[in-house]
């Protein structure tokens, strides 16, 4: 299942769907660190919205993603966990440390345009 | 000649547990016959009923008129379901009845203890009419006992359930309202938590928290324990668990009002504290979070 990215001025948003295979995110994983590099991105915004479970791989999957991103001098902001898949996901202590999260896009993006604002 | 009612004696023991009894036939003759003499006697038969209920002094709480009227509905429905079989009706005619006397303070033990003297009562009645001929009465019996045995239970079982969902509503309620989510500025939320918290109240807090968030945008939030005198340590990591979970719906959390045993209990169970924020006090707590949020407070003018 192909996982939409989408290119938003110096960002790029990729949605994830709501059953994702551990196939698809590890060619989401590979995906998105080529995509910043093509692109010259200066940070992706992953939206989990649509997710209603997020199990152990699927979030190692997002920390991986994350640190790759962060290696090419770029940021990563989650978006969008549900309310019961943040309860679900402490509990099995999944904090996603480490990796910047927010309620929403529109966080996510009012997030990003200050933190570059202030390193410009 | 009136057929033997096919019921076999097992069955008969078994119908004081909730057991589902295999559908007899039809109305037998003998259950039209014992079912036309309750009806035929109904207003004698119901006083004798409402007597004995005011003699061993059940449903006090009811006055004289408010018993003969229940009592009027009670019976019609017993015979009736004497006469039909039909106990999912029985069922919800008790639930209702239930709904309406259980505010009322009517105790299970008083409800059981009605239906069980209704039972007695018309039993009697039968033993009354067919004196005179053992072998009927012995047939007539094995129509009723089993009946009347399974209407007892199912009214039981309805007042009982009636009652368990009364409590669980109530329950509900008192756990909501004493865990209000409350928003004083734009993105700002707080929670102010007072009493005892158990593992129960603490997941509740949590998601009402987390709906809190989602629902109010919140990007902080100051969660105020100066009302909780201890912590223990199911309930410590619920508190880190819940600071964690806000920060994936990205809200920052302030913890406020840390007694000095609390604080040793989240020492002791190795909480990185460079992932809890906490302040002294709630009014400290707020400033932080005004500040966090890009607010500045400046006095204008002396109280009036």
């Amino acid at each position: 299942m192909e996982v939409p990215i989408l290119k938003q001025g110096a960002f790029l948003i990729a949605t994830f769907q709501a059953a994702l295979s551990d196939a698809d995110l590890n060619q989401l994983r590979m995906g998105l660190v080529q995509q910043v590099v093509k692109l010259r991105s200066r940070a992706v915004i992953v939206d989990v919205t649509a997710m209603d479970v997020m199990d152990s791989f699927a979030s190692r999957t997002l920390r991986e993603i994350a640190h790759m991103i962060r290696l090419r001098g770029a940021e990563t902001v989650i978006v969008g966990i549900q309310p019961e898949v943040a309860f679900a996901m402490v509990q099995l202590g999944l904090t996603l440390e480490g990796v910047a999260t927010a309620l929403d896009l529109e966080e996510g993006l009012a997030y990003l345009n200050e933190k570059f604002k202030t390193t410009n | 000649m009136a057929k033997r009612n096919e019921t076999p004696r097992e069955i008969m023991k078994l119908n004081n547990q909730v057991a589902e009894l295999p559908r007899s036939e039809a109305p037998s003759e003998l259950l039209r016959e014992l079912v036309a003499h309750l009806r035929q006697n109904r207003t004698q038969l119901r006083e004798e009923w409402v007597v004995r209920i005011t003699e061993t002094r059940l449903l006090t709480a009811m006055t004289k008129e408010e018993i003969f009227a229940e009592a009027t509905s009670v019976y019609d429905s017993y015979v009736e379901a004497l006469e039909t079989e039909a106990f999912e009706a029985l069922q919800a005619y008790a639930r209702n009845l239930s709904e309406r006397i259980i505010p009322r303070g009517v105790e299970t033990h008083e409800v059981v203890g009605i239906v069980l003297l209704l039972r007695d009562v018309l039993a009697r009645s039968l033993f009354a009419k067919y004196q005179n001929d053992f072998k009927k009465l012995n047939r007539i019996l094995d129509a009723y006992e089993p009946a009347a045995n399974r209407i007892a239970n199912t009214v039981a079982v309805g007042f009982v359930q009636e009652r368990e969902r009364v409590i669980r509503q109530q329950q509900e309620a008192i756990r909501e309202l004493s865990t209000p989510v409350l928003q004083v500025r734009e993105r700002l939320l707080i929670l102010p938590i007072i009493g005892v918290i158990d593992p129960q109240r603490a997941r509740q807090l949590t998601e009402q928290l987390l709906r809190g968030i989602r629902t109010n945008r919140a990007k902080v939030v100051v969660i105020d324990i100066t009302g909780v005198a201890a912590m223990d340590l199911t309930v410590a990591n619920n508190l880190v668990q819940t600071v964690e979970a806000s920060r994936l719906l990205g809200a920052t959390v302030i913890v406020t009002g840390l007694s000095p045993e609390i604080a040793q209990t989240l020492v002791t169970i190795g909480v990185d504290l460079g992932k809890m924020n906490t302040v002294g006090d709630l009014q400290g707590g707020i400033e932080q979070a005004e500040r966090l949020l890009g607010y500045k407070v400046e006095k204008l003018a002396e109280p009036r």
